[in-house]
């Protein structure tokens, strides 16, 4: 059996010295009606067959490398530097263990609290943990942290932010006794403010906006944060990252806590995850945040050295006391991300960011001029917008697919009013050809 | 051997105007952002990330690599988190393009051979668990056990049973079973531990009533025990109408030899990542589905997959699911791993990794006896507890041993847990490690045990030959250092730092 090292003298040698005949002796306490069940599953492969299976399946897939795609809605196409590749699958990162044994993991340490400096820059906030889940996990639990710092039963949060996020969070509140309250979004896809200032009052706990939001609108958040500080709540942004390189960041904003997706900060899309929650918050809030938490010290030598830290706060050590039950986090994608971040450098996360703006207004001017395609060329974007189709969506969609194309992702399916609206992303892996081809190609739909 | 001269962070060694990748130059709008952005939403402060040439990114991550220990350089002997090997295959399985660059919102006729993988696994989960379905939205166990508690209350919300408010574990539980319970208000209370270290029946007993909405259980538990009153338990349980919930974190010894479902558990979580073989990643990605009877399945997250005459896709949620708990689908990446190593191991390989899970853990356990205290009597499933508590009086405690093991090269097992057992040492060599190995390490304690009474500082002192020793947690939490930018503004740059 492959992975297995055990020869069969060495299995009896073993259970001689042991000291019993047989292996069933060990497994005795397991009542005799429950062993041996019987289980279907396919026969073992070999590697030339496991690999050649793999690749049969593979097959059956169209990736976005096999189309051209021009998804988005919370999971980005971007490049990612060969070397971020190469460092990320060093076997020493892949297969460690969480650091709990400091001085056997200062490679993962000092790499996690780089992560940590790297998304405080970005994020303009002071403390970040080591990473969570994903995007929506992460908000809802800067929702959790909002409710419990503030003693507050009520979260307003945008209804332009991610429909996942609203969703997995209203899952995370169902049967406690806190409550989440939606404010809308205006004709433009911005949030409402009348209704955002009408529905702040002293029950409310925290407020959760998204730039750019799920429409891709960088929202205009001046003076938000004013009105929700004088209210006594706190401020939840989530971001995409890489608009940061270019757009006001969570910190200009006077956000209290930065939560959110930190895929495109290196990850493939792998049809969903593994992705990358990121939380940062205001210094206020450090012993709030959940998860783990690399920190800079000194050993018993006097060398600097890097060990996790502020466990208290967690269930390990504080079990049904614990700020929050979350145990691992994501920390070869924490790694990846850092290793992003470092390759880019201080230019090269400018320039990106203006790269998809760049990618991605071309487009929109393009599409302007098609007949059976709106768009709004006055809104502020970042790497994706909202088109309407005068025809049904669902043809465009099949003609497109036809030719190889994904023109993007239907907002109907989560806003039916948005009918026949949908969103196009365009990010720096598409060249000016991809993007005239696709231009083409609506203009026959 | 050094492995670096230059321990510094990448922030420091930055020099402005380095750079390690090239970007377009090209622009396409013929716009220029500053202009073409409102002012009031364009970023005014600078992003103070270092800069460095390709080499120097390079070498920096690969030598802090270097300072770890991992599977594959060192035998990682960590209760409770069955550190096995992470097969190859796997990992060049889940780097295909052909699954990397796919978007989880592709209509589903483009990912057909995904969702094949996808729906499989479950299949095999099923068949593994004895469970009837799954969902493979959660990220992780603690993510699992969150989804759990989620199952418990819609399950009795559904049947006016808002009155079960209490979730019971036992005294040697993982911490995230208690804390998962109490993030949904329910009031957490510990059954006592036997004599022989599994469920004491009796105290279980006082504790059942109508209030009960779920026994959270690892079995084996983490003493390494198989508890035997199995069926005993999930009945009294069940007779008081609660729910039993599976911590699947040490199912490594049950495969193919017993099935959770059928001891009677009806929620069950799986961490892809210890039974089935996904790398760890010094933390994390995870990957914890949850399992489920029949009839708990109209609440599981939705969507769960469907199988059409036109082949797989998402089905939209029963009305009564608790909706969703993560985007998208979940941690793909890690669910094509463990369908590689669930192909390769197949119905022949199975029930092999658990017997050899066992037997080496047993072999050990014997190996160790007459050295170190066995917390436990009788044989043992995949892992042990070794109790330190004598070694006290000359100042050593299990922690110390652990810290010993690292200048042996070998990792620390997992120190002062389960809590029930005084100076606790839990010891898993998992079914991948060779027998040599494990000679290696048996004699690397005896050694240790002779140095504890030849010369215990020596002990109390290590590691000794790691890049760092003992780094001050007390410190570390009394003024904590975060980020680069703490540092500069507590100005503990590199020279205080070593002063």
């Amino acid at each position: 059996m492959p992975y297995l090292s055990l020869t069969e003298e060495e299995k009896k040698s073993m259970l001689g010295q042991i000291g019993v005949r047989s292996f069933d002796e060990l497994i005795k306490d397991i009542p005799v009606s429950l062993r041996d069940p019987k289980i279907v599953l396919p026969s073992s492969l070999s590697e030339p067959e496991i690999q050649d299976l793999i690749s049969k399946l593979g097959r059956k897939n169209t990736s976005t490398r096999d189309a051209l795609s021009f998804l988005g809605a919370g999971s980005y196409e971007h490049f990612i530097p060969a070397a971020a590749l190469e460092i990320v699958g060093r076997q020493e990162f892949l297969t460690a263990y969480t650091p709990y044994q400091p001085e056997a993991s200062q490679g993962t340490l000092q790499a996690i609290y780089e992560y940590q400096s790297l998304m405080t820059e970005l994020t303009g906030l002071d403390v970040s943990n080591a990473s969570h889940y994903d995007g929506a996990t992460s908000l809802a639990e800067a929702a959790l942290v909002a409710l419990k710092h503030t003693d507050r039963p009520r979260l307003l949060v945008a209804r332009s932010v991610h429909p996942h996020y609203r969703e997995t969070l209203c899952t995370y509140l169902a049967g406690t006794p806190y409550t989440v309250e939606e404010f809308g979004f205006d004709g433009k896809g911005n949030f409402n403010r009348e209704e955002f200032a009408a529905k702040l009052d002293p029950g409310v706990a925290g407020v959760i906006f998204q730039t750019p939001n799920f429409f891709g609108n960088v929202e205009d958040l001046d003076g938000v944060s004013e009105k929700i500080h004088a209210n006594g709540s706190l401020m939840i942004l989530t971001a995409d990252p890489l608009s940061l390189g270019l757009f006001k960041s969570p910190g200009e904003w006077g956000a209290d806590i930065a939560a959110g997706e930190g895929q495109p900060l290196g990850l493939s899309m792998e049809f969903g995850g593994p992705y990358l929650g990121y939380f940062v918050t205001s210094r206020a809030l450090m012993r709030r945040i959940p998860g783990r938490l690399a920190g800079l010290t000194r050993d018993a030598d006097g060398k600097r050295a890097f060990c996790l830290t502020l466990q208290a706060r967690e269930q390990h050590i504080r079990r049904e006391r614990a700020s929050s039950n979350i145990c691992s986090n994501q920390a070869l994608c924490a790694l990846a991300a850092c290793a992003y971040m470092t390759l880019l450098g201080k230019k090269g996360i400018r320039e990106i960011a203006e790269i998809n703006w760049d990618r991605a207004t071309y487009l929109r001017g393009k599409i302007a001029k098609l007949k059976n395609f709106e768009v709004d060329l006055t809104q502020p974007i970042f790497n994706e917008f909202r088109v309407r189709s005068k025809r049904p969506f669902v043809k465009v969609e099949e003609k497109m697919t036809a030719q190889g194309i994904f023109p993007g992702v239907l907002l109907e399916s989560f806003y039916p009013e948005l009918k026949d609206q949908f969103l196009v992303c365009a990010t720096e892996t598409k060249s000016k050809e991809d993007l005239d081809r696709f231009v083409e190609a609506l203009a026959q739909c | 051997m050094l492995i670096s001269q230059d321990d510094r962070l990448s922030f420091e060694k930055s020099k402005p105007g380095r750079r390690a990748i090239r970007l377009p130059e090209e622009r396409y709008s013929g716009e220029d952002p500053l202009k073409n952005i409102p002012q009031g939403l364009l970023r005014q402060t600078s992003i103070g990330f270092p800069e460095l040439g390709e080499l120097d990114v390079v070498r920096h991550f690969i030598n802090l690599s270097r300072k770890n220990f991992s599977v594959d350089t060192h035998f990682y002997p960590l209760g409770s988190c069955t550190m096995k090997y992470n097969p190859k295959v796997n990992e060049w399985a889940a780097r295909q393009e052909k699954f990397t660059a796919l978007h989880p919102l592709q209509d589903a006729t483009t990912t057909q051979g995904m969702l094949q993988i996808l729906w499989e696994l479950e299949e095999y989960l099923k068949e593994i668990s004895g469970m009837d379905r799954f969902t493979l939205q959660p990220a992780a166990g603690a993510h699992g056990e969150l989804t759990g508690m989620m199952l418990v209350r819609a399950y009795h919300a559904s049947r006016g049973g808002s009155t079960r408010t209490k979730v019971l574990v036992p005294d040697s539980s993982h911490g995230t079973n208690p804390a998962s319970a109490a993030l949904f208000g329910y009031h957490v209370v510990e059954i006592k531990s036997d004599s022989h270290g599994c469920v004491d029946l009796e105290d279980l007993k006082q504790h059942l009533d109508e209030h009960v909405a779920c026994l959270m259980l690892t079995n084996p538990n983490t003493l390494g025990l198989f508890e035997k009153n199995i069926l005993e338990i999930t009945k009294l349980v069940h007779q008081h109408g609660g729910l039993l919930y599976y911590d699947g974190a040490n199912l490594n010894p049950l495969l193919g030899i017993a099935r959770p479902g059928d001891m009677g558990f009806d929620i069950i979580h799986i961490n892809l990542h210890k039974t089935f073989s996904t790398p760890h990643g010094g933390g994390g990605p995870g990957s914890g589905p949850v399992g489920v009877k029949k009839h708990l399945m109209p609440f599981l997250p939705g969507p769960l997959m469907e199988r059409t005459k036109k082949g797989y896709a998402w089905a939209s949620p029963s009305p009564q699911s608790i909706g969703r708990v993560k985007l998208f689908h979940g941690n793909v990446g890690v669910m094509i791993r463990a369908y590689v190593y669930l192909r390769v191991l197949g119905k022949e390989g199975l029930r092999k990794v658990s017997e050899a899970a066992i037997l080496n853990a047993n072999y050990m356990k014997e190996m160790l006896k007459d050295v170190f205290k066995v917390a436990t009597e009788g044989p043992c499933m995949h892992e042990f507890v070794l109790s330190l508590k004598s070694f006290v009086a000359q100042g050593v405690h299990a922690g110390d041993v652990g810290k010993r093991l690292l200048d042996f090269g070998f990792h620390a097992p997992t120190v002062h847990f389960p809590l029930v057992v005084p100076e606790a040492l839990m010891i898993e060599p998992t079914e991948t490690e060779a027998r040599e190995t494990l000679d290696l390490f048996i004699e690397a304690m005896k050694e240790i045990a002779l140095e504890i009474a030849t010369d215990p500082e020596r002990v109390k002192t290590a590691p000794h030959t790691l890049p760092v020793r003992r780094p001050d947690d007390v410190l570390a939490a009394r003024k904590p250092i975060l980020s680069y930018r703490d540092q500069v503004r507590e100005k503990v740059l590199l020279a205080e730092a070593v002063a």
